[in-house]
């Protein structure tokens, strides 16, 4: 459902992108061992009702300028800078644990959603998108008529 | 190899036993990221703790030991049903051990989009000084 690469891999999976899959889980594994957050940068978590999907991910620290969310059918793509703090004259580092510069992810959606209706809300660092389905694609009951 | 695996274990276990008092609260606790500069007057102190306020902030000093904790409510969002995770959420912890070399009673904290920031002072003792040099 998820994917890192911008590149669709058509039908077939694509033995990278498994491995690269794979990593990622190794390394939020070991993470949780030494207890710390954030290892992949702009990791998702993904809830869904019927009417749609919401998207959250923890990204403090950003100027809501320079986060950029577009939706083409059901491909979202996250783009954006976290700006690191402008050393002054004099001053130095003696820890830059935090993450900085441009980041993006592509991720395609299970279904397509309404473009128009997407709604983007940063609070608290944590950035949430909600994500309704376009009416176009939600299922359809069908009755079966008998003859 | 079972045995060298043990091994590894509960070094890591000790590892996080010193480095955090028993909690009573049975939540997931990570320690958060900081980024820290000196300048000539002041440290600096950036962490991050997305999902965490003003309010859910909690910044102790006590005999030069400067605690970070932030509680974070898991999120619960009305008519939604988490179906993917990649990240978790839970509460924060960090101890520093500051020198005397701090004036304590001039830390000033703020905190902007999940992003703590920690103002300390240097005493005026431990400012670096310039030393003119005389021609004899």
């Amino acid at each position: 459902m998820l994917s890192r690469w911008p590149e669709r891999s058509g039908w077939f999976l694509d033995p990278l992108r498994e491995v690269q899959r794979m990593q990622d889980k190794v390394n939020r594994i070991f993470s949780d061992v030494e207890g710390t957050t954030g290892t992949g940068f702009l990791a998702v978590n993904v809830w869904n009702s019927e009417d749609g999907m919401m998207l959250t991910s923890e990204i403090p620290g950003i100027d809501v300028k320079d986060i950029d969310i577009s939706v083409v059918g059901d491909m979202l793509t996250l783009r954006g800078y976290r700006t690191k703090e402008e050393l002054k004259q004099g001053e130095t580092y003696h820890r830059g644990e935090r993450n900085s510069g441009g980041f993006a992810r592509r991720i395609e959606l299970p279904y397509a959603v309404d473009a128009d209706k997407v709604e983007a809300r940063y609070e608290k660092g944590i950035l949430s998108i909600k994500l309704p389905r376009s009416e176009a694609d939600k299922p359809r009951k069908i009755s079966v008529k008998t003859a | 190899m079972a045995e060298e695996r043990k091994d590894i274990k509960v070094r890591k276990k000790e590892g996080l036993t010193t480095a955090m008092p028993e909690r009573t609260r049975a939540k997931k606790t990570f320690t958060p990221r900081v980024d820290i500069c000196e300048s000539n007057n002041d440290m600096v102190v950036f962490a991050d703790m997305p999902g965490v306020n003003e309010g859910s902030a909690n910044i102790t000093l006590d005999s030069g030991i400067l605690t970070i904790e932030g509680f974070v409510e898991p999120d619960k969002l009305e008519g939604y049903d988490l179906a993917y995770t990649e990240y978790d959420v839970g509460d924060y912890y960090r101890v520093f051990t500051l020198s005397d070399a701090i004036d304590q009673d001039k830390i000033e904290a703020s905190i902007k989009d999940g992003v703590l920031k920690l103002v300390l002072p240097k005493a005026e003792s431990a400012k670096a000084r310039r030393i003119s040099v005389k021609a004899e």
